[in-house]
């Protein structure tokens, strides 16, 4: 006979005072909720403050076959200084690139307290053996990152293999050492926020420092109520056992006035602890230069030239 | 440190990331510093001669000055809505009705802004609501019956339906624009003509409303607006020339106008109190019920004869849905109604203010556990800080009589037949919530509460095309949808 899987370490709720809940999520009232959030009007110091806010939390990122070393190198300096015409300006939180980047990424970040950021696991689709994907976390450590974005198996998960999903993370988590982990869901590919939900428990028993909504290869990519729905969890992992786990939407993001957007719903669920690029990360490719011509905006009350700002 | 390390050392989180204030305009409204009343098409002055001021809650500071209408201002509305009703508007095509009702419809839409803010200076809410819920759903009103006008044959087949003469409508001042347009919407699509009396401390949108009208130029005498305290109201009601009453106010004075019309040939509907019960499930989606919860008792800072002010909570998940709600409370913004930041305004009026403080002293002493999230409330208007009281128990003041302001009672159930009796042990009847992910116990539920609306996962959601009213001492009577039309109409 069949049996139940045990429920996976780290993932038991407390039977007292009540039974374990994995809870439900009700989406036409999440997305109403995330839509009131995004009608926030921010002014003035307030919106300076979160679009400087907002370098801080970028990472960096370019993802294509096309990437080339030089490409990366030109990446890395506009991420140290994104701004060269004012120093006010912060250098971005990482640089995000493929395994094979690294170590230019981190030849040319040395020193600069920006971090170098991997995808791993076979991104984007996250379908190659076990082995293959830890071989090429590994790979991607020692040649330097300092964070690791994985993808979880949406196969496995979405034909109830979760623990498959978990086993992996937790594999891959060892297999980081020292280094960041990032679980990239593909809210995109999980149908419903209930699947986003679990997910995000599941990576977050598993040991994830990081919940990422998407690899920015699958259309929709980050969106406010999945933002929500995940931030909601992490909340209640956190009331639950006290540990803080950090949360990325990435794909998508293109306006400072998303990126403003994602801070007040941040905000108003899980409060100032969470307004570090410590615990929130934006994943964006273009988002970097319209939050700087929005805070030069701010600063001399002029838009600028799009061509003021460097393309990278 | 290099320059780039500096550039990268983290830069402490402030304490608190506060959000500038980020204030609607309010020179997109200009009053008047005196307003007569609209009778027959025409601004006259009124006849008893006096005015009384209108305040803004949020401020005290006065916006202007409205007439008092005494008995013979009220027989002068109410013959000037005779006259419309006989000589043009009942034998008007009905398509032609449609035509000056969506003309409204769309005058609304585009002076929304401006009827926004007057509304959030007159009466103190969000500007968030009456920009995103009052002015769309006013205009959508409109449209919506503006539609049934020269459809009421096929509304009710082989019935003949006619309308009933003169109405005299009488509305509140939680929702004062909204009000008007379930009331005048519907009334005038059937073919009636109306006297229309706002609330005393709320009448600047009806009035800014008599310059829409001219604008879309409805005949005169169709709508008549008059202004006043309650003993407006009551020469309204008791004028013998009213075909019809249609009030929403407090269970008191409809009682009162029940008594006042008995024996009289006057058709009557009523939209009274509520002390809604807002039931969660233990299967609920937990934060998206908080949500609900918060949108069921502070919308309009609980102005809202439909609020979920009764919370019934099964015992299982008390503790983290409790816990859950007081965190969301730390973060609801209450202060200026005009910034586009706040979620709770400034409470109507200082009366109101006095029931609430009353009431929410009267559930401290009968032993209820008070809690308020720190909030500053500005010095000056009217202002009440989200209150939640748990440890309530049903006979408490605070469980049975209506608070109308920004608190709520939590209660415990068990089991979905105790959650059934407990909602439904009340004198009123407006409004109930159901939360779960059960769509059966949805229906079970729905079937047995003993509520005019039962809203399923959601709270405080209007629609013109759906039907609102209430059961027992909530009134009768529907407004909204096909059933909002037979309030108007009589049978031959």
């Amino acid at each position: 006979m069949a049996q139940a899987p045990a429920l996976p370490r780290g993932f038991e709720l407390p039977l007292e005072p009540r039974l374990p809940r994995i809870g439900a999520i009700d989406a036409v009232s999440l997305e109403a909720r995330a839509g009131e959030l995004a009608k926030r009007s921010i002014k003035r110091e307030s919106k300076l403050y979160a679009l400087a806010l907002a370098v801080r939390m970028m990472d960096l990122t370019t993802l294509e076959g096309a990437d080339t070393p030089g490409k990366v190198a030109a990446l890395c300096s506009k991420a140290q200084r994104p701004d060269p015409v004012d120093p006010s300006v912060p250098s971005v939180a990482a640089v995000c690139v493929y395994p094979n980047l690294v170590p230019t990424a981190r030849a040319r970040l040395a020193g600069s307290g920006v971090k170098v950021a991997s995808v791993a696991t076979a991104f984007p689709s996250g379908q190659a053996p076990l082995e293959v994907k830890l071989a090429e976390v590994v790979a991607a450590v020692e040649m330097g990152a300092d964070e690791i974005d994985m993808v979880i198996d949406r196969g496995a998960f979405l034909s109830g293999r979760y623990a498959k999903v978990y086993d992996e993370i937790v594999r891959v988590r060892e297999a980081c050492g020292e280094a960041h982990l990032k679980v990239i869901l593909e809210t995109g590919e999980l149908g419903t926020y209930d699947n986003v939900r679990r997910a995000s428990l599941l990576a977050m028993a598993a040991g994830a420092d990081f919940i990422k909504t998407s690899t920015g290869k699958i259309n929709p990519a980050a969106t406010l109520p999945v933002t929500l729905c995940m931030l909601e969890a992490i909340r209640d992992v956190h009331d639950e056992t006290g540990r803080m786990v950090g949360m990325k939407p990435a794909g998508g993001i293109r306006q400072a006035k998303q990126a403003i957007q994602y801070l007040c719903v941040l905000h108003e669920t899980l409060g100032v602890d969470w307004l570090t690029p410590d615990l929130f990360r934006f994943g964006a490719s273009t988002l970097l230069n319209d939050v700087l011509m929005q805070i030069r905006k701010q600063k001399t009350g002029v838009y600028q030239s799009p061509d003021s700002f460097t393309i990278d | 440190m290099t320059e780039l390390e500096k550039r990268h050392s983290p830069v402490p989180a402030p304490l608190e990331w506060d959000y500038a204030p980020a204030p609607e305009a309010r020179d997109i409204v200009r009053f008047q510093e005196r307003y007569g009343l609209f009778l027959g098409g025409e601004h006259v002055e009124p006849r008893s001669g006096e005015y009384f001021p209108t305040i803004s809650p949020s401020t005290e500071e006065p916006l202007a000055e409205v007439a008092q209408a005494g008995a013979e201002d009220v027989d002068l509305a109410v013959s000037a809505a005779r006259e419309a009703f006989t000589n043009g508007w009942s034998g008007l095509r009905p398509a032609e009705r449609a035509k000056y009702l969506f003309r409204i419809a769309r005058i609304l839409q585009e002076r929304s802004r401006e009827l926004a803010v007057a509304e959030s200076l007159d009466g103190g809410k969000p500007i968030k609501e009456s920009r995103d819920v009052d002015l769309p759903l006013a205009a959508a009103h409109f449209f919506y019956y503006a539609g049934w006008a020269d459809k009421l044959e096929y509304a009710f087949p082989n019935r003949r339906p006619r309308p009933l003469g003169v109405a005299a409508q009488i509305i509140p001042w939680n929702f004062p624009l909204l009000m008007l347009a379930w009331k005048v919407a519907p009334a005038l699509a059937c073919g009636n003509t109306v006297v229309l009396k706002p609330a005393e401390t709320t009448p600047l949108t009806a009035l800014l409303f008599t310059d829409v009208c001219r604008q879309a130029e409805l005949p005169p005498g169709v709508v008549n607006i008059i202004t006043g305290d309650g003993s407006t109201g009551a020469h309204l009601v008791r004028h013998d020339g009213i075909d019809k009453v249609a009030f929403t106010g407090s269970t008191e004075v409809g009682k009162a106008i029940r008594r006042e019309l008995a024996g009289r040939d006057v058709a009557l509907t009523l939209e009274l109190g509520g002390k809604a019960a807002n039931i969660v499930f233990d299967d609920c989606a937990l934060d998206q019920a908080v949500e609900g919860i918060v949108n069921g008792i502070w919308f309009n800072q609980g102005h809202v004869c439909c609020a979920g002010s009764r919370l019934l909570v099964q015992e299982s998940i008390y503790e983290p849905l409790v816990e859950k709600l007081k965190r969301r409370m730390g973060t609801l913004r209450v202060g200026d109604p005009l910034d586009k930041n706040t979620d709770i305004g400034a409470i109507n009026s200082r009366q109101q203010l006095d029931r609430i403080t009353e009431l929410v002293r009267a559930g401290e002493e009968e032993g209820a556990e008070i809690f308020q999230p720190e909030c500053a409330l500005p010095d000056r208007g009217f202002w009440f800080a989200p209150t939640v009281f748990t440890n309530v128990a049903q006979s408490y003041r605070i469980a049975q009589e209506e608070i109308f302001g920004p608190v709520l009672s939590v209660l415990t159930f068990r089991t979905p037949a105790e959650a059934v009796e407990k909602a439904n042990n009340t004198m009123y009847g407006l409004s109930a919530g159901v939360w779960t992910e059960k769509g059966s116990r949805i229906l079970w539920m729905a079937e047995r509460l003993r509520a005019g609306v039962v809203w399923a996962n959601t709270f405080n959601r209007f629609d013109p095309s759906s039907p609102f009213g209430g059961y027992k001492e909530s009134g009768f009577g529907r407004e909204g949808g096909r059933h909002g039309l037979e309030a108007y109409l009589r049978f031959d």
